[in-house]
């Protein structure tokens, strides 16, 4: 089966200059995408350029380099706004990451429910969207019920249907599973979810190295994602929230930055985003997230979409050659990650001897144990690709499993 | 045998080897030849915590020296936990106090040693000596 490129991806992975390394002695093969996506030089450049050039305290400053920051800083809001088509830039808070957004909308929340109120969270979660909400529910009394998955690890929408009522406040929902790749109806659930007045919390981390969400037109309520999914560096992500919401919710964190005006008797906030961001905010991530989306951009969303289905494709199909290959998560809808296991040989057991071929994949149970349960099973071998991987790789990759099956049986 | 002359025996056996293949074929192999661990001790007590695999230990103590069995679901931890019986199992609990375990780096399995790493050496060696300690102060 021949790829019909879309991209030139030689010459994007000269971009990448890790992907040059080797781990073991052989060339690095870096399938664990889900967990962390790599760095391309434009963005490396910019945090370089960053800390030697115009590195200061931003928001504040009435000199050269912090002014110079605060508006790059601020033009990454703008790229940021722009990229995910939010209505104003205040909507977009820069937070450290998904699970910070995610926080500060569960703590949010905590004023706003009492008991009797219900919180619906589905079966596919990461546990980062699963614990903050058990914590808010401990706290105001409410109840978290679970919408339910099938076999082939999709969610079950009449399930969804039956448990939505009036009592129905939240809706957590992850727009694609990190441990199975299963791209989520959220169009459907948002939908539904409003016409009982619930708010929607999409947990975005999986969907934006491979999606391009249009937030407005999905009307959805609360949307977060991680820059270090996105060719960006950790420590840095994004909560985009509707400015209605946004203005009901209390701020999440005091301190500088997030104030109007301070005396003993009383504080009064500052205006959206900078309730949000107290204290000196990751100046160097915000500007490096902007180039991120700059740099996936220039590639172009749709050319990532079709050529990482043809490598998922691809992979699939060789995968299902092996015998005692056990693909899970088969949904119709979804990207490139291919959970696995290989008849009864402990995933870990796998990966320990991939990685001495200079493979790296992730074992275990993905941050997802209520899914392995769900299979029962222990854990699973998880491949992710992203648009710098090749068909070259998975063939090195699919020969290296059945080496290391091999030595396992 | 000492804990040190067993060690120096496993130091041997593994500098035959040329490469990795090798060697972590025989740590399979090894695996192999673990004392199992008794079915009714496979509970929740007995796993060792911080394995991404999971393991189970078990001790007694005949003549002032400690046996140990073990079991676990993948196979290369198994080898791991393998070697590390062979040379602590039979000894005085005070030698397995003071026994140093160098050795792994020296057969090429430093990478294991690392406290983050998921297989957890680092805390199957802490669960053998806190045995050890257990039953030294029943000898005291």
């Amino acid at each position: 089966m021949e790829l019909k490129l879309v991209l030139d991806v030689q010459k994007i992975r000269k971009d990448f200059p890790i992907l040059n390394r080797k781990v073991n002695g052989k060339p690095l093969i870096y399938f664990d995408n889900a967990a962390t996506s790599q760095t391309p030089q434009q963005v490396i450049d910019v945090i370089v350029d960053y800390y030697s050039n115009y590195n200061a305290n931003i928001h504040r400053g009435v000199h050269a380099l912090s002014q110079e920051a605060t508006d790059a800083y601020e033009q990454a809001r703008l790229k940021t706004q722009a990229h995910f088509n939010a209505k104003h830039a205040h909507e977009i808070i820069f937070t450290s990451g998904t699970t910070h957004g995610i926080n500060l909308v569960a703590n949010g929340f905590s004023s706003l429910l009492k008991e009797g109120d219900e919180v619906l969270v589905s079966a596919l979660e990461h546990h980062s969207n699963i614990v903050p909400w058990q914590m808010l529910c401990e706290r105001t009394g409410a109840t978290l019920k679970v919408i339910p998955m099938n076999d082939n690890g999709e969610l079950v929408l009449s399930g969804f249907d039956v448990l939505l009522n009036e009592n129905t406040k939240l809706v957590f929902v992850n727009h694609i599973s990190n441990a199975l790749g299963t791209i989520n109806p959220i169009e459907y659930i948002i939908e539904k979810a409003h016409e009982y007045g619930a708010a929607v919390l999409v947990d975005g981390a999986q969907s934006c190295p491979h999606l391009k969400p249009d937030v407005q037109a999905l009307d959805v309520d609360f949307y977060v994602c991680s820059a270090h999914k996105v060719c960006g560096p950790t420590g840095i992500g994004m909560l985009y929230g509707k400015q209605d919401w946004l203005n009901k919710l209390p701020p999440y964190q005091g301190g500088g930055e997030m104030i109007a005006e301070v005396t003993f008797e009383k504080t009064t906030y500052a205006d959206l985003p900078h309730k949000f961001e107290a204290g000196t905010p990751n100046v160097c991530g915000g500007i490096a997230f902007g180039a991120a989306i700059d740099y996936m951009n220039a590639i172009g969303f749709a050319n990532i979409a079709q050529y990482e289905q043809e490598l998922l494709e691809y992979a699939t199909n060789q995968l299902q050659q092996i015998e005692g290959v056990k693909i899970y998560g088969t949904a119709k809808n979804k990207t490139s990650v291919i959970s696995f296991n290989v008849s009864d040989i402990h995933p870990y057991d796998i990966g320990t001897i991939l990685d001495k071929m200079g493979i790296a994949v992730r074992t275990g149970h993905h941050c997802a144990q209520p899914i392995m349960d769900f299979y029962q099973i222990p854990g699973t071998i998880r491949t992710s690709f992203m648009f710098y991987n090749t068909k070259e790789e998975i063939d090195v990759f699919i020969a290296s499993l059945k080496k290391a099956i091999m030595m396992l049986s | 045998m000492t804990i040190e002359e067993i060690q120096n025996d496993i130091i041997d056996e593994f500098s035959m080897f040329d490469d990795w293949e090798e060697r972590y074929q025989y740590m399979i192999d090894l695996g192999k030849t673990l004392p199992l661990i008794d079915e009714k001790y496979k509970t929740e007590d007995h796993i060792i915590k911080g394995c991404q695999s999971k393991v189970w230990v078990h001790a007694n103590m005949e003549d002032d020296t400690i046996n140990f069995t073990a079991d676990s679901d993948a196979i290369i931890t198994k080898g791991i936990i393998a070697i590390l019986i062979r040379v602590f199992s039979n000894q005085h609990p005070k030698d397995i106090i003071e026994a140093n375990t160098d050795f792994i780096d020296k057969i090429g399995l430093k990478e294991h040693l690392s406290p983050t790493r998921a297989n957890g050496l680092v805390s199957m060696i802490k669960q053998l000596k806190m045995y050890a300690i257990a039953y030294q102060t029943q000898l005291n």
